[in-house]
């Protein structure tokens, strides 16, 4: 085991990635100047800094994976994704299916997301259920070092286009990486804690805040499953719906805004598949309708506390909302 | 015809390819007319074009077309049945029916990720592009695109990163002088497109898209100074979109006028009438070319009839990979 921050953790699984495999090349705006451990290693074919255009960033990426390079794209931050919608959804995402099967788009989009830093609505926006909405991409979004590096080079493994959304406030945490950690397979959830009464789900940064949930309430007597997604799409759906049997009920939490959110689906998920388990109403605790705001306070109001998921699993076992 | 010296031979094998093209958009035509076929884009009037460029490219080279592609697949040598059965949404259409006509590529053939996205291929072609040059392969990526795609950021996007790449890439924009059912008149202040190249560094030309010898010539050179230089260029065919922009299309918004002379400088016609003119095609091989083509188009439109419609399970089939 080594401590390593998300930062490293992404920064060796784009070295081994491209060590492995000579089809595996990075690029973005200040790419080859801020990675210059990679460039140095793998020289400017490979590592390469770009002009401040998102989209050609994304077309080319998208027409370089179904030629035979695997891609790997940094964008920098998750809003920019708007620039390249296009080649992200119409192109990555369809051409696969549109061409009969005639092409494997394997390529990867990084960008980060999230409150922490300050920098507002237009650099903070968690917009991956966008992309989940979206036929043909997949959807990753880590939480812990491990993660990042197993999750990520299982991104750059995989023949489709898959969206690494990181959390900017994980960037500099740290945490365990095993010396010989390899890919994660995506679509697989995991079970950061065990407990009978209540299931917390969640991904990104407040896994961390319903794991501390967690402690608070094992000292009132509640234990809770927490379940981190960790990949959007494919969905673990039996992990979900596993733990919703035996805990009978469901909080989700995410920092991305309610209204067709993440939480919706497993939300809805569970009401369609794991309704009889059900001993009390599905709560969502997420971002509100808002775009993010710079002020700290602000921010941190936008974004599930753990004594919002503590009171809502209070109201579920005792409150209100007791069966 | 085997007799004949090398720049006849092609020219009697241009107009054969492009009255292939002709009829098999005036069958689509026929065939939506008929209920047969939902509503597509034809490019007649653009043959000479395609048939031009795609005449001087090698097996090696990768093409991106755009919603308007038959005519280029057509030149490549796309088979017009699975064409057509593709526009008919059966499963023995190049893309099993999912494409329709607005998408169509055909990998085997080069034609690769069919774009109707206006300036999709725009963003695609310098993936293609770095793909080439750092495989190292003998091929240069051609994009074809219409004057309408140069008003979206992506054709300057495009450029300029080629250009600082330094990628094997021929653009090729088909000024066919509309876009949709706006005139290029009242999108850009010039006459046309080639003149953005020079901003970015790269080369560019601008030739009569309706002679196809022409555009042979004017691709044929665009093509050496790319595989000498790895380096883009960007080859503007000046032409015109004779039917409307899908059908059915009135062109109640067409000058009647501007209509009538680029009619006169119908690309098929004027091509056969040089031919038999200057002495290069008598009238009865014109005729078994038009017999041949006919042949084949039938053969074609029995071949997609005939082709079933995909199974249920497709649905679903070929999201990921
Ligand atoms: C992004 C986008 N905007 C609009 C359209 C609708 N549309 C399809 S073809 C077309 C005209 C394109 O003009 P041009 O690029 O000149 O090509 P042409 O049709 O003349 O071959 C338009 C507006 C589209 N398919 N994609
Ligand atoms: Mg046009």
């Amino acid at each position: 085991m080594t401590q390593m921050t998300v930062n490293d953790a992404i920064s060796a699984a784009l070295a081994e990635e491209m060590r492995r495999d000579p089809s595996v090349l990075i690029f973005g705006e200040g790419v080859a100047t801020k990675r210059r451990d990679l460039l140095g290693e793998f020289g400017p074919a490979r590592v390469r800094n770009t002009p401040l255009a998102e989209g050609i960033i994304a077309g080319t990426a998208t027409g370089a994976a179904a030629t035979g390079l695997r891609p790997v794209i940094d964008l920098l931050f998750a809003p920019f994704l708007c620039y390249a919608m296009d080649e992200i959804v119409n192109s990555a995402g369809k051409l696969r299916y549109v061409s009969g099967g005639q092409f494997e788009f394997p390529m990867v989009v990084l960008a980060m997301t999230g409150a922490g830093w300050g920098v507002g609505a237009q650099h903070n926006h968690n917009i991956e259920s966008w992309f989940v909405h979206s036929p043909g991409l997949k959807v990753v979004m880590p939480s812990t070092p491990a993660d990042f590096k197993g999750l990520l080079k299982a991104a750059i493994r995989d023949d489709n286009p898959v969206l690494v959304f990181a959390d900017i406030a994980l960037g500099y945490s740290a945490g365990e990486v095993p010396e010989d950690i390899d890919a994660i397979p995506l679509g697989q959830a995991a079970l950061r804690r065990e407990g009978d009464d209540v299931t917390l789900v969640s991904y990104a940064k407040t896994v961390g805040t319903c794991l501390a949930a967690a402690d608070r309430l094992a000292e009132a007597g509640i234990s809770a499953d927490v379940l981190d997604l960790r990949s959007l799409k494919p969905l673990d759906e039996g992990a979900i719906l596993r733990s919703v049997a035996k805990t009978g009920r469901l909080v989700v939490v995410h920092e991305a805004s309610r209204l067709c959110g993440v939480g919706a689906e497993v939300a809805a998920l569970v009401a369609e598949k794991a309704f009889a388990s059900l001993r009390a109403p599905v709560l969502r605790l997420t971002g509100p309708d808002a775009p993010a705001p710079a002020s700290f306070p602000l921010e941190q109001a936008f974004v599930p506390q753990a004594d919002a998921v503590v009171a809502a699993v209070q109201s579920l076992v005792h409150g209100a909302l007791a069966a | 015809m085997t007799a004949l010296p090398p720049v006849e031979a092609l020219e009697s094998m241009m107009l054969e390819r492009m009255m292939l093209i002709r009829a098999y958009e005036e069958t689509l035509v026929d065939l939506h007319g008929r209920g047969r076929a939902a509503g597509t884009c034809t490019a007649i009037g653009q043959e000479a074009s395609a048939v031009g460029v795609v005449a001087a490219l090698t097996p090696d080279d990768l093409i991106l077309t755009n919603h308007r592609s038959a005519g280029h697949l057509l030149a490549r040598g796309a088979d017009p049945g699975r064409m057509l059965a593709e526009v008919q949404g059966k499963s023995g259409g190049y893309c099993g029916g999912k494409s329709g006509s607005l998408h169509i590529s055909a990998k085997e053939l080069g034609v690769v990720l069919t774009s109707t996205i206006v300036g999709g291929e725009l963003a695609l072609a310098t993936g293609v592009g770095l793909s080439r040059s750092m495989q190292g392969g003998p091929g240069i990526v051609v994009c074809f695109f219409g004057d309408g795609a140069a008003c979206e950021g992506r054709f300057h996007e495009s450029l300029n990163l080629a250009a600082v790449w330094s990628l094997p890439i021929l653009y090729v924009c088909e000024n066919n002088q509309w876009q949709a059912f706006v005139h290029r008149k009242e999108t850009m202040t010039a006459d046309g497109v080639a003149g953005h190249a020079a901003a970015y560094g790269i080369d560019s030309a601008v030739v009569d898209g309706n002679d196809p010898l022409a555009v042979f010539e004017a691709a044929t050179a665009a093509v050496a100074a790319i595989r000498r230089t790895g380096k883009p260029f960007l080859l503007e065919a000046m032409t015109y979109r004779l039917r409307g922009h899908f059908e059915p299309d009135d062109q109640s918004y067409v000058d009647p006028g501007e209509l009538a002379r680029w009619r006169e400088r119908d690309p098929v016609v004027l091509l056969r009438r040089r031919l038999e003119r200057d002495g290069l095609l008598d009238a009865s091989a014109a005729a078994r070319m038009e017999e041949s083509v006919r042949a084949r188009m039938e053969a074609a439109a029995a071949f997609a009839e005939a082709s079933p419609y995909p199974a249920p399970e497709e649905l679903t089939r070929d999201v990921y990979a």
